[in-house]
């Protein structure tokens, strides 16, 4: 018992819980910029991992060749192919929910299939194998000396602004609680809504990224719940940037914990230790936690016409 | 007016979706030298065609894994080349893609249908009553509650985990420098318990004082795909003291290797020999010779010998052991593989009962 207690004070402890933390976070904020802008994304899931196999792709591929003299840093390649990667995704999810006024849980889950089944099958076609692709570089420093890890902070910093501080955060809100008012007032209702799909995009694919170069490789499915347990984190959070990291922030030291707690076996069934993200995810999805007031546009497609 | 282009994109985006799903099937079969239906691929048998045709559905994982569907492949692989089957294999997705698998494979004329892992047991069983001319093999299959009700063409093939695992945890508990040791498991079933408990066992019977760290990934099959949560779970047995951690968990343990690279402390591999996946790290692996099993269950087959029910392998068959070659031998001083050694005469000799729960 004072072993594990003792284990919750070190810095090790803090690292653990932020790289728990850390894909969760860039998963929630990319939810917040969608949900902000009145579409649903269950599609986090998908894109987190559409993020983590070409984050990994490029991680390998660019330390296979060199450009021109150039040698590409590996870690800097993943996380922009990421994002890119991420971006792609969501640019069909928002050809299918936005352009076309697809169901928005409908297409989402189609989404999340599909990043599933196209993984599996690039990774099939690129290194012969379904289930992972060959290793990858991957961090090489603690967390504190990551420069990726100061980059998602910044990036955190950045959503908050962008959503809170500025006209364009202005507009994006606008869209997501009464478009037709924001229409009236000259805001392409669609327009802003692409941007905050493809910004949801970027992010998650950044997080994605982050999984891979964690482990240095992909692995079939390895998002494996995260994006849901994000989208569980933007709802407490209220769809606000820095209260969706606060949850995420939650949620990450909920895992840390059940791992310790698993490592220095205190009498508590694992089983329902691993349930403990879940109970904090449906006790706040039952509104016992606050009122969390979800965009009023939330799910509905905006038809100009 | 946007009606029929909605309804345009709703069909285009579920023919994606199953065609993203279809398509690694395909590539599965591609994958296969003898696949029937690609004779564009050149064909290894060395030996003369037998006419046998065998199915094998791969567990969670696939092929690639580096471990248990990778020994399966190798027994597949070679009963190809030394007896000249013609193989196909399938890869699933999730869920009720196994059973598609298998009935496909069934139905396609395959007089041998292999399902790799105990997530097959209820598919597989169900199947083998419903092509009673095709035989049927499950690997890891779980025994019904009334064996008699296995049907006639299917065997089970199940293996004494628990009996290399306890050669594992002595080993273990050798080893080790500070009498902590670890363990990682995937999901926490019956199954994985079995390599807990040898472990556990081996570790205490060479150590009576060592301590073991032990933690599972996860409650669903999700817990053997998921390496980032068994990296974070052996980072956190290496803090807390352990300089060596086992791992039964599939794909979840390449974050155990990772963990090990970073700490530079013992790591030790499942199933197949997974040296290779950390040169630096990997001491030894527990090795589960599906291979062999695979290979010797075709043999029969092929042969007309073909038996039903449950099978066994434990130390006494060969059909589970620990890695000692020339990557690791000076990892482990003679004196250790001596006295390991002495501990599997012990049990199949019967004085050592190691505990599976």
């Amino acid at each position: 018992m004072g072993e594990f207690f003792a284990s919750l004070f070190t810095i090790a402890f803090v690292a653990q819980t932020l790289r728990i933390t850390v894909p969760y976070a860039l998963a929630a904020l990319g939810g917040v910029m969608s949900e902000r802008s009145g579409v649903i994304n269950i599609a986090l899931e998908g894109i987190l991992l559409t993020g983590a196999f070409t984050g990994a792709v490029a991680a390998y591929e660019s330390n296979q060749y060199t450009l021109v003299g150039y040698e590409p840093n590996p870690i800097a390649a993943a996380v922009i192919a990421g994002a890119l990667g991420g971006v792609l995704i969501a640019a069909l999810y928002g050809l299918v929910v936005i352009t076309f006024k697809a169901d928005q849980i409908v297409a989402g889950v189609a989404i999340n299939l599909l990043a599933a089944g196209l993984t599996r099958y690039l990774l099939k076609l690129l290194y012969d194998s379904a289930s992972n692709s060959p290793e990858i570089p991957g961090f090489e420093t603690g967390i504190f000396s990551n420069p990726v890890f100061w980059l998602v902070v910044l990036l955190a910093i950045a959503a908050y602004v962008l959503v809170w501080r500025t006209r364009w955060g202005l507009r994006l809100r606008a869209v997501g609680d009464h478009p037709e008012a924001a229409h009236t007032l000259g805001i392409t209702v669609n327009a802003v809504r692409w941007q905050g799909v493809l910004a949801s995009g970027a992010l998650a694919g950044v997080g994605g990224a982050w999984l891979a170069l964690s482990v240095r490789g992909f692995v079939e499915n390895m998002s494996a719940g995260r994006g849901y347990i994000a989208l569980a984190a933007v709802i407490m959070g209220s769809w606000r940037p820095q209260w969706a990291c606060a949850a995420c922030l939650l949620f990450g030291l909920a895992e840390a914990v059940q791992i310790k707690l698993q490592t220095y076996s205190i009498g508590v069934p694992n089983e329902l230790t691993q349930m403990f993200p879940y109970i904090l995810t449906m006790i706040t999805l039952a509104g016992f936690i606050g009122r969390s007031r979800p965009p009023q546009a939330l799910g509905q497609p905006y038809d100009s016409d | 007016m946007k009606q029929p282009f909605f309804f345009a994109i709703a069909v285009l985006a579920v023919a994606v979706a199953t065609a993203g799903c279809k398509k690694k099937e395909t590539a599965g079969q591609d994958n296969s030298p003898a696949g029937s239906q690609t004779p564009d691929k050149p064909a290894a048998p060395s030996a003369a065609k037998s006419g046998i045709k065998i199915g094998l559905v791969y567990d969670v994982g696939g092929r690639g894994d580096k471990s248990f569907n990778d020994s399966a492949y190798r027994g597949l692989k070679w009963a190809e080349t030394e007896l000249g089957v013609t193989i196909r294999e399938v890869e699933p997705g999730e869920g009720s893609e196994r059973e598609a698998a298998l009935r496909q494979l069934a139905a396609a004329g395959h007089d041998l249908v292999f399902g790799v892992g105990f997530l097959f047991t209820d598919d597989i069983t169900k199947i083998a009553r419903d092509f009673p001319k095709v035989k049927f093999a499950c690997v890891d299959y779980t025994v019904p509650d009334d064996p008699s009700t296995i049907p006639s063409n299917l065997v089970g093939l199940r293996f004494r985990e628990h009996e290399g695992s306890f050669l594992i945890g002595a080993i273990a508990g050798i080893i080790t420098k500070v009498k902590t040791v670890g363990f990682v498991g995937g999901m926490k079933i019956p199954l994985i318990r079995k390599f807990e408990a040898g472990y556990q066992a081996g570790v205490k019977h060479v150590c009576p004082d060592c301590k073991i760290l032990s933690a599972y990934a996860g409650t669903t099959g999700k817990a053997f795909n998921n390496p980032n949560k068994g990296q974070e779970l052996a980072l956190s047995q290496y803090e807390g003291g352990s300089d060596v951690i086992y791992h039964a968990s599939g794909k979840t343990g390449d974050g155990v290797f990772n963990a090990a690279k970073e700490k530079k402390k013992w790591a030790i591999g499942v199933d197949s020999d997974q040296f290779h996946v950390a040169p630096c790290c990997v001491l030894t692996s527990m090795l589960k010779r599906v291979d062999v099993v695979v290979f010797d269950t075709i043999k029969a087959t092929v042969a007309g010998e073909f038996r039903n029910g449950l099978q066994e392998f434990g130390l006494a068959e060969d059909g589970v052991g620990f890695v000692y070659d020339d990557n690791n031998k000076d990892r482990l001083s003679q004196d250790v593989v001596d006295r390991v050694n002495g501990l599997t005469k012990k049990i199949i000799a019967g004085e050592i009962k190691v505990p599976f729960e």
